[in-house]
Parts: structure tokens; C-alpha cells; sequence
């Protein structure tokens, strides 16, 4: 084979580059969930812990179709079979009056920046 | 075959004959309006308006939606004063008793047409019929283009061209309504969150009387009623856009 040694040589530096990002990170800690300030008199969010964590957004997204678009106001928790009024700021932002010791302890930490508070009025008029 | 053409065009002519007997099916497929149904409108006392009841009614209007003061022509608005022959262009002459007065003011607000051209030109459908008519703004889905405001013949559309939340003094913004942002169109929504509560409009509320506010397929509502006893005026009728706010004169 001709250049085998420089085509070897030429492979390794594209692996090792390749795979930086993975053995950059060996070591450092895993992420881990901010503190968050929970409501303290509720006990109980619209849905399970888990679903909100993961499905918080999706869950917005539902309820600003619905009020707005299809003209109906009530939703019915699957985990408490209570009916709450489909609001960011009036339901979602009532217990969750602290924003930046709530959402934006885990928006912050991940980079995203929901555009909602552009219009939508924080408690305390937090920006 | 040729039986086929022969049938191709029998088919044909007869969906022709449909069309042209039934053109109103297209529109009927598109609104969902009809018997039964709710449309909310106002019926505005031009008689016993007066300045005071007028401030009064858009203050609370203005207030309770976060619509901020611009004093230049940027101006957000969604209720507001004009003068009778600007709200009732061509017909001033025809109507002797209010060519008596051209000078007077009048509130103005969006129509909330039954045949909205607002709607028709929104490429997003940002802006859409309710089917209580409603004619409802989506402002999660404005992208600003403006058709909506070319489009209204009531000027009742105003785009933002400043952020809006700097002319609104935080300690007087409303946690209970959102402001809007930079770069979106905005209107009257005829207080839609408030009916969803049972309640009416703040114009109404705040006007004491001098706005009647029902549903105007409803034959018995106190709307009704007082069209039925008075003489009323719209504007622009020869558009034929079909507003849901009356003038009683
Ligand atoms: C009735 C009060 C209440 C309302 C309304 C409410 N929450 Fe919660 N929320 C809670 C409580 C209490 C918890 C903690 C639940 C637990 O620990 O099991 C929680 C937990 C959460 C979590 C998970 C936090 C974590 O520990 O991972 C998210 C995300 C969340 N809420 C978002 C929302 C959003 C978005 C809305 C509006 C759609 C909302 N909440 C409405 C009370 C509420
Ligand atoms: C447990 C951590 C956590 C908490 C608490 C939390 N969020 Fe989130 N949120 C996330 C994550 C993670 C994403 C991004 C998901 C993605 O990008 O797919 C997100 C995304 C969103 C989005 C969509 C943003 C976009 O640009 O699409 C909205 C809206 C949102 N959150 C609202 C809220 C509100 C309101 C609260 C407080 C009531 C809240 N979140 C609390 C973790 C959280
Ligand atoms: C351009 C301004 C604007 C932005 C940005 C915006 N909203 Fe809204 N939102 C409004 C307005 C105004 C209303 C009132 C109803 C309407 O659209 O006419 C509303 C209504 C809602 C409603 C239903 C009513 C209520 O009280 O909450 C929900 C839910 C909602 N928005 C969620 C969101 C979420 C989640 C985001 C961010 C991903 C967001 N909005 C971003 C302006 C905005």
C-alpha cells in the first residue's frame, strides 16, 4: 500500500476528533435538576410531576388552541379530576407566583427561552 | 365512449344549475352562523352619549386590555372617538337628523362584521369568526403583514410599531390580560374573555346604559328590542360587510 503510514496517521486524527465531544465530557458531572421553589399550600400540580416536567409545553401550546381558538375555557386534570381554567397567568403563574425561582431555574440552566413573557404578564411584574 | 362524454356533460351541466341555484352553500360551509346561533352586537345611544360616558367607556376598554397611550399617529386603538361624518361617510345627506350634527362625536370600535373582508385577506388565520361573531384576533399566530388593516374600511386595526409595554406604566399594567409585542396587529375582541364569564363588555359596563349589548338573533334580547323601537344607522352598509354595532339616532 502506498502513504499507508500517513492515511493511518490521518484516520486517527479524524477519530480522536471526532469523538471529542464525548470523551471531553467523561468526568463532569451529570445534569442535574436546578432547586426549584415549589408552591408551598398545594400539593398537587395540574398533572403528574412527570408529565409536567416533560410535557409542560405541549400542555401550553393545547390550552392557547383551546381558549383562543376553539372557544372552550375548562380543563379537565386526568390526575385530580378538577376542572381548572386554561390560563397561563391566571392558573399556571397562581401557584407558581415566584417565576424566576420556578421556570426560569430550569429554562436558565437548559438555554431556552420561552418568547411568552414578551406579552404575557409575569406576577410581580418580573420581566 | 360515447355514452360517457353524454353523461361526462349531463353531470356537468347539472352541478352548473346547482351552483348557480345555491351559491350561498359555499359561504354557509364557511361561517357556521344561522337560526339558533349566537351574535353578540351593540347598539350604541348616540343621544345620550356624551363625552364623559365616552372617556369613561374607553378608559376601562384601554385599562383592562393593557392598550397603551401613543400621543403620535403610531397610536394603538380600540375604542375610540370620531366625528359623525367621518364614521358615516355618504350618509349625511340622506339621514336629514344626524346631518344636524357633523361635528358631533361618536365612538367608534371594530364592527365585528358579519362578512368580515379582515378575515378573508389573514394568511395566517390569526384573525378568524368566532361562532358566537366574534371576530377574533390569534395573536400567537400574527405575523404582522398588515393585509388585516389594508383590508378593515373602518380603520379599526392598529399595528404595533413600538414595543408597547414602554408606554404603559408597569405599575399600571393588568396581570389579568396580556400586552401584545413589537411587530403585531391588534383590535377590539369585543371583550371575548369577559362573556366567557357571564359578564358584558367594559364599554357596556362602564357606559352605564347608554350601550346595549345582546345577542341579535335572539328576537327577545334587550338589543333587539331597542332596534325594533328605534331608528338605527350603521357604518358603511354599502360595503356590505353586515356590522354587529348599531348607531341609535
Ligand atoms: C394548583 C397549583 C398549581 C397549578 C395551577 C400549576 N402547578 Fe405546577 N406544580 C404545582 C406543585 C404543587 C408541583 C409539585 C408537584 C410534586 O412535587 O409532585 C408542581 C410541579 C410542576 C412542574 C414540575 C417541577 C419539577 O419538580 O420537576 C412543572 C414543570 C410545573 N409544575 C409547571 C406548571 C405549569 C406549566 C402550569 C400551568 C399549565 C402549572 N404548573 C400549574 C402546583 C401547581
Ligand atoms: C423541570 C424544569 C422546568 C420547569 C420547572 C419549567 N420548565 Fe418550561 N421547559 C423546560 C424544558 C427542558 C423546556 C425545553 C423543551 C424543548 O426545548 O424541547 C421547556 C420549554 C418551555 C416552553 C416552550 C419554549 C419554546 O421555546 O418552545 C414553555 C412555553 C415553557 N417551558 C413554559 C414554562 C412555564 C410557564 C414554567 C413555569 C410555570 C416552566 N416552563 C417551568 C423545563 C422546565
Ligand atoms: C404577541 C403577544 C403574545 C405572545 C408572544 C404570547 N401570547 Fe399567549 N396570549 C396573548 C394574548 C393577547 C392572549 C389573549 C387571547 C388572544 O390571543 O386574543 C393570549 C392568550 C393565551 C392563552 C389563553 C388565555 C390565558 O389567559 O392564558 C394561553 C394559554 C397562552 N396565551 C399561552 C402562551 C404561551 C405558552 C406563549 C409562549 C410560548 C404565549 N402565549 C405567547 C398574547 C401573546
Amino acid at each position: 500500500m502506498y502513504d499507508s503510514g500517513k492515511i493511518i496517521t490521518g484516520l486517527i486524527i479524524f477519530v480522536v476528533l471526532f469523538t471529542f465531544p464525548f470523551w471531553y465530557n467523561i468526568g463532569s458531572a451529570a445534569y442535574k435538576q436546578p432547586k426549584l421553589e415549589l408552591p408551598k399550600d398545594v400539593k398537587e400540580c395540574v398533572e403528574s410531576k412527570e408529565f409536567m416536567r416533560t410535557e409542560h409545553m405541549q400542555l401550553l401550546n393545547e390550552w392557547r388552541d383551546m381558549v383562543v381558538r376553539e372557544h372552550i375555557k375548562d380543563y379537565k386534570s386526568k390526575l385530580t379530576g378538577k376542572e381548572v381554567v386554561m390560563s397561563l397567568t391566571k392558573t399556571c403563574m397562581k401557584c407558581h407566583d415566584n417565576k424566576a425561582k420556578f421556570c426560569d431555574q430550569c429554562h436558565n440552566s437548559l438555554a431556552v427561552s420561552p418568547y411568552c413573557w414578551d406579552c404575557h404578564v409575569a406576577p410581580k411584574g418580573e420581566k | 365512449m360515447r355514452a360517457n362524454r353524454r353523461k361526462f356533460l349531463k353531470i356537468a351541466g347539472l352541478a352548473t344549475l346547482g351552483w348557480s341555484v345555491f351559491p350561498n352553500l359555499l359561504r354557509a360551509s364557511e361561517g357556521g352562523e344561522g337560526a339558533g346561533h349566537v351574535r353578540w352586537g351593540l347598539a350604541i345611544d348616540t343621544k345620550k352619549l356624551n363625552d364623559e360616558v365616552m372617556e369613561k367607556a374607553i378608559v376601562a376598554c384601554h385599562k383592562n386590555h393593557n392598550v397603551p397611550h401613543i400621543p403620535d399617529k403610531r397610536e394603538i386603538k380600540w375604542l375610540w372617538k370620531t366625528t359623525f361624518h367621518k364614521a358615516f361617510p355618504g350618509q349625511m345627506l340622506d339621514n336629514m337628523h344626524i346631518s344636524e350634527y357633523a361635528e358631533k362625536e361618536t365612538l367608534v370600535l371594530c364592527n365585528h362584521c358579519d362578512n368580515p373582508p379582515c378575515v378573508r385577506v389573514c394568511p395566517t388565520k390569526a384573525t378568524f369568526k368566532r361562532a358566537d361573531g366574534i371576530t377574533m384576533m390569534d395573536f400567537h399566530r400574527c405575523i404582522g403583514c398588515r393585509y388585516c388593516m389594508a383590508a378593515c374600511p373602518f380603520g379599526a386595526r392598529s399595528f404595533n410599531f413600538y414595543d408597547p409595554k414602554k408606554f404603559l406604566k408597569s405599575e399600571e399594567i393588568t396581570t389579568q390580560f396580556p400586552t401584545r409585542t413589537k411587530g403585531v396587529v391588534e383590535k377590539c375582541l369585543l371583550c371575548y374573555e369577559r362573556l366567557d364569564e357571564g359578564k358584558k363588555p367594559y364599554c357596556v359596563e362602564a357606559a352605564e346604559g347608554v350601550i346595549y349589548f345582546g345577542n341579535l338573533n335572539d328576537p327577545e334580547s334587550e338589543i333587539r328590542k331597542v332596534l325594533a323601537e328605534r331608528y338605527a344607522i350603521k357604518r358603511k352598509p354599502e360595503l356590505g360587510t353586515f356590522p354587529s354595532v348599531y348607531y341609535l339616532i
